[in-house]
């Protein structure tokens, strides 16, 4: 059929499939899944980090992880943007968040228990998903390949400000030491959970691979977040807590210990520490914002042609 | 009957760089009206100082032509940028929808 050809002809040549382009029932349904929960994991994320905003212990901290939570916001925003040129709504994708039929990153289901775990969540969160989101940057659907290249752009400061507040505080008092490694020990493992599944038990790989949605595997793309952490976390002065990490120079690699999947089955189930609390925040401050959009709507219908008022109001300069 | 939008609609969002380029298509907002629109975009799209100049517009007055791109769907109206769910005015008496 031509129409499939056209598309796999697309896909082979390594070229992005755009909103006006034919494709599979299939691929356009995975990829609404993906970049819905990959929007809604921006969103939720603002919560662990937006607790520490007004507790963030100088002005400086408090501008920074201001800006940093924001950005999350704006990069929730750019994927809903992507998932509607699908066909999506994403007030539908907003129910489905708080209904709890579409899902978001496992790792914001940690709470953060330390000023130490802002920083941590800079260097190993953030650092996983730039591991997770470079190749993205390539992937088929070109909308969703757009927005990952946006959100790289603003990705690596996040990296950089968490890890510098933790250079600080590894550079002040045995407490601060004592928090930072504290923060490190709960955060490394469910980092590498990251990743999802190990490949062998990752059902939907395969054909995100063939359709080139996917660049890399889970278990690479892990290798890889560890084999550029291990030197950082040198740097530091921070003990990674897997006594089985060590390099192999054979495989030219770092060999590290066993994840529990278990735990990440668990967590994704919703027995994590926070899955209540971070879905019940969104669906109140869903529901408290109704007032808003409602009024926003009159405001606007009150304004246009066909209303009994004057002409529509001019949109004023925006500074 | 009155027709009432269900939901804010969708527009789409041009930003000029800096004087001497083109303006660019960077992404959507769902918003009530233009002004919302306009200030939207410059926190979402302008967050460090990308742009001097921000367009707006409605995605349901874009016309597009892309005869490369196959869909049957949006055949033959050279219309819709994409399918969008919200691009229709639905009375308000109509149920299930």
């Amino acid at each position: 059929m031509e129409l499939t050809e056209r598309f796999e002809d697309t896909i082979a040549r390594d070229q992005r499939i755009e909103p006006r382009d034919w494709m599979p029932d299939a691929y356009r349904a995975t990829m609404i899944r993906q970049i819905a929960q990959h929007a809604h994991s921006e969103i939720i994320g603002m919560q662990p980090e937006g607790n520490w905003i007004t507790r963030a212990p100088s002005l400086r901290r408090k501008a920074i992880l201001l800006a940093k939570v924001q950005d999350e916001a704006g990069h929730g925003m750019y994927l809903y943007s992507a998932a509607e040129t699908l066909g999506a709504d994403r007030t539908e994708l907003t129910g489905k968040l708080i209904s709890g039929r579409q899902k978001y990153s496992s790792i914001f289901n940690y709470p953060t228990l330390t000023f130490a775990d802002v920083g941590v969540i800079g260097w190993l969160v953030d650092g996983a998903a730039i591991c997770n989101q470079v190749p993205l940057c390539r992937s088929s659907y070109g909308p969703y390949a757009r927005a990952m290249i946006r959100i790289c752009k603003e990705e690596s400061f996040h990296q950089r400000q968490g890890y510098e507040l933790l250079l600080t505080m590894m550079r002040g008092t045995d407490a601060q030491r004592r928090m930072v490694q504290d923060a490190t020990d709960r955060w490394w493992w469910p980092s590498l959970m990251m990743f999802g599944p190990p490949d062998g038990e990752s059902p939907n790989t395969a054909q995100s691979m063939a359709w080139k949605i996917k660049r890399h595997t889970n278990d690479e793309l892990r290798q890889r977040f560890v084999d550029m952490t291990v030197p950082q976390a040198d740097a530091l002065g921070v003990r990674l807590p897997d006594p089985d990490l060590r390099w192999n120079d054979r495989r030219g690699h770092y060999d590290f210990g066993a994840v529990d999947w278990s735990e990440l089955k668990r967590v994704i189930g919703g027995a994590g520490p926070c899955n209540a609390q971070r879905v019940e925040h969104r669906r109140a401050a869903h529901e408290d914002g109704a007032w808003v959009r409602e009024a926003a709507l009159a405001y606007a219908a009150k304004h246009t042609e066909g209303a009994e008022s004057a002409e529509p109001a001019a949109p004023r300069e925006v500074a | 009957m009155s027709t009432v939008k269900r939901d804010w609609p969708l527009w789409e969002v041009f930003v000029r760089g800096k004087r001497g380029l083109n303006h660019v298509h960077v992404g959507s907002l769902r918003v009530a009206d233009a002004e919302m629109a306009l200030g939207n975009a410059r926190d979402l799209y302008t967050r460090r100082n990308e742009g001097v100049s921000i367009w707006v517009v409605r995605a349901a007055d874009i016309a597009a032509s892309s005869p490369q791109e196959k869909d049957p769907f949006f055949a033959p109206a050279a219309d819709k940028v994409y399918r969008h769910p919200t691009f229709y005015d639905i009375p308000d008496g109509v149920p299930n929808i």
